[in-house]
């Protein structure tokens, strides 16, 4: 049994710890994996410019074709990762039904803020944060202030989910 | 590339799976349960991004010390620290909103792919939008600097 259910703040998280901090001490221990071995901090939001690269001669994705490929192999390694977890754990495939909109709206938002913020909740929240880095304290800090924000604003008007 | 060590893309591959693995465990790959942590009905996501930032921080503060220099490439082991401008918050509160919107970021909707969730496909593909609307404007706006610049010699 999960003991944080025996207490009262179990009313903060209705679905345990167990799953989230076996799950983010696995997300960091891949993250650490690359590091040890390469001295690199993989984060996941640059692959998103660095396969651009292939397809498109701006100047501003140029910078990332030395590491594109293995940025390719990164993010191949986290679906493949979690489709891992579905086979052995999930049983039936997981969908959302979150609406299209806000998911699309939501991605193009997500596509500029962590390209113009220098990192995302991986690059800013896994190994910017684990670096003890001032620049992604605060990076995380707003986007997360700002996320709350947002949800509750949405939930409020009645949008859900 | 031709001087990469050979367990270079090995190694990035099993990290990768990792990380997706863990992502997929914490449910963190399932935009609801984003919501609901933005939403204070379930704050359990606090242990994922902690819980994965007390890895790497033990991995940045030892690697230097028992490793020396990365085994695989010879790099130094630095801190991930980037310099601080305006363009961090900026960028982190478009972000948040659309993060807050979605319940979706970049590493969790890869992960989402993977547990078998097609219709993350469309965040997926307007995270490619977004990325390639702001290098557009950048890669202009470099451009013009750099016009601006020799023109002022």
């Amino acid at each position: 049994m999960d003991p944080v259910s025996l207490l009262p703040i179990a009313d903060l998280f209705p679905n345990g710890v167990a799953r989230y901090a076996i799950g983010g001490l696995l997300v960091g221990l891949g993250a650490a994996v690359i590091y040890l071995g390469t001295g690199i901090s993989a984060g996941a939001s640059t692959f998103l410019e660095s396969t651009l690269s292939y397809v498109s001669g701006q100047s501003r994705f140029q910078r990332y074709v030395a590491s594109r490929d293995w940025r390719l192999v990164f993010t191949l390694g986290i679906v493949l990762g979690a489709g891992v977890y579905a086979v052995t754990f999930q049983g039936e495939p997981w969908s959302t039904d979150v609406r299209w909109w806000r998911l699309l709206v939501g991605g193009v938002l997500v596509g500029i803020g962590t390209r113009i913020g220098k990192g995302c909740t991986s690059g800013h929240g896994i190994c910017g944060v684990g670096s003890a880095s001032r620049t992604s304290l605060v990076g995380v800090g707003t986007f997360l202030l700002v996320a709350i924000g947002t949800a509750q604003l949405v939930a409020a008007l009645g949008v859900t989910p | 590339m031709a001087d990469r060590h050979p367990l270079f893309v090995p190694l990035v591959l099993v990290g990768g799976l990792l990380f997706g693995f863990g992502l997929a465990y914490s449910h963190m790959a399932r935009p609801e349960v984003v919501l609901s942590f933005l939403e204070f009905e379930d704050f359990g996501l606090l242990f994922v991004m902690f819980g994965g930032a007390g890895v790497t921080g033990l991995a940045y503060l030892l690697a230097p010390r028992l490793l020396g220099r990365a085994p695989l490439t010879g790099n130094r082991f630095e801190r991930r620290l980037k310099s601080f401008d305006r363009n961090v918050v900026a960028g982190g509160a478009i972000f948040g909103v659309g993060w807050g919107l979605s319940g979706v970021c970049p590493g969790a909707a890869y992960a989402s792919l993977g547990v078998g969730n097609l219709t993350i496909l469309w965040a997926i593909g307007g995270m490619f939008l977004g990325a390639y609307l702001q290098g557009r404007w950048r890669s202009r706006a470099s451009t013009t600097a750099d016009a601006a610049a020799s023109g002022a010699d």
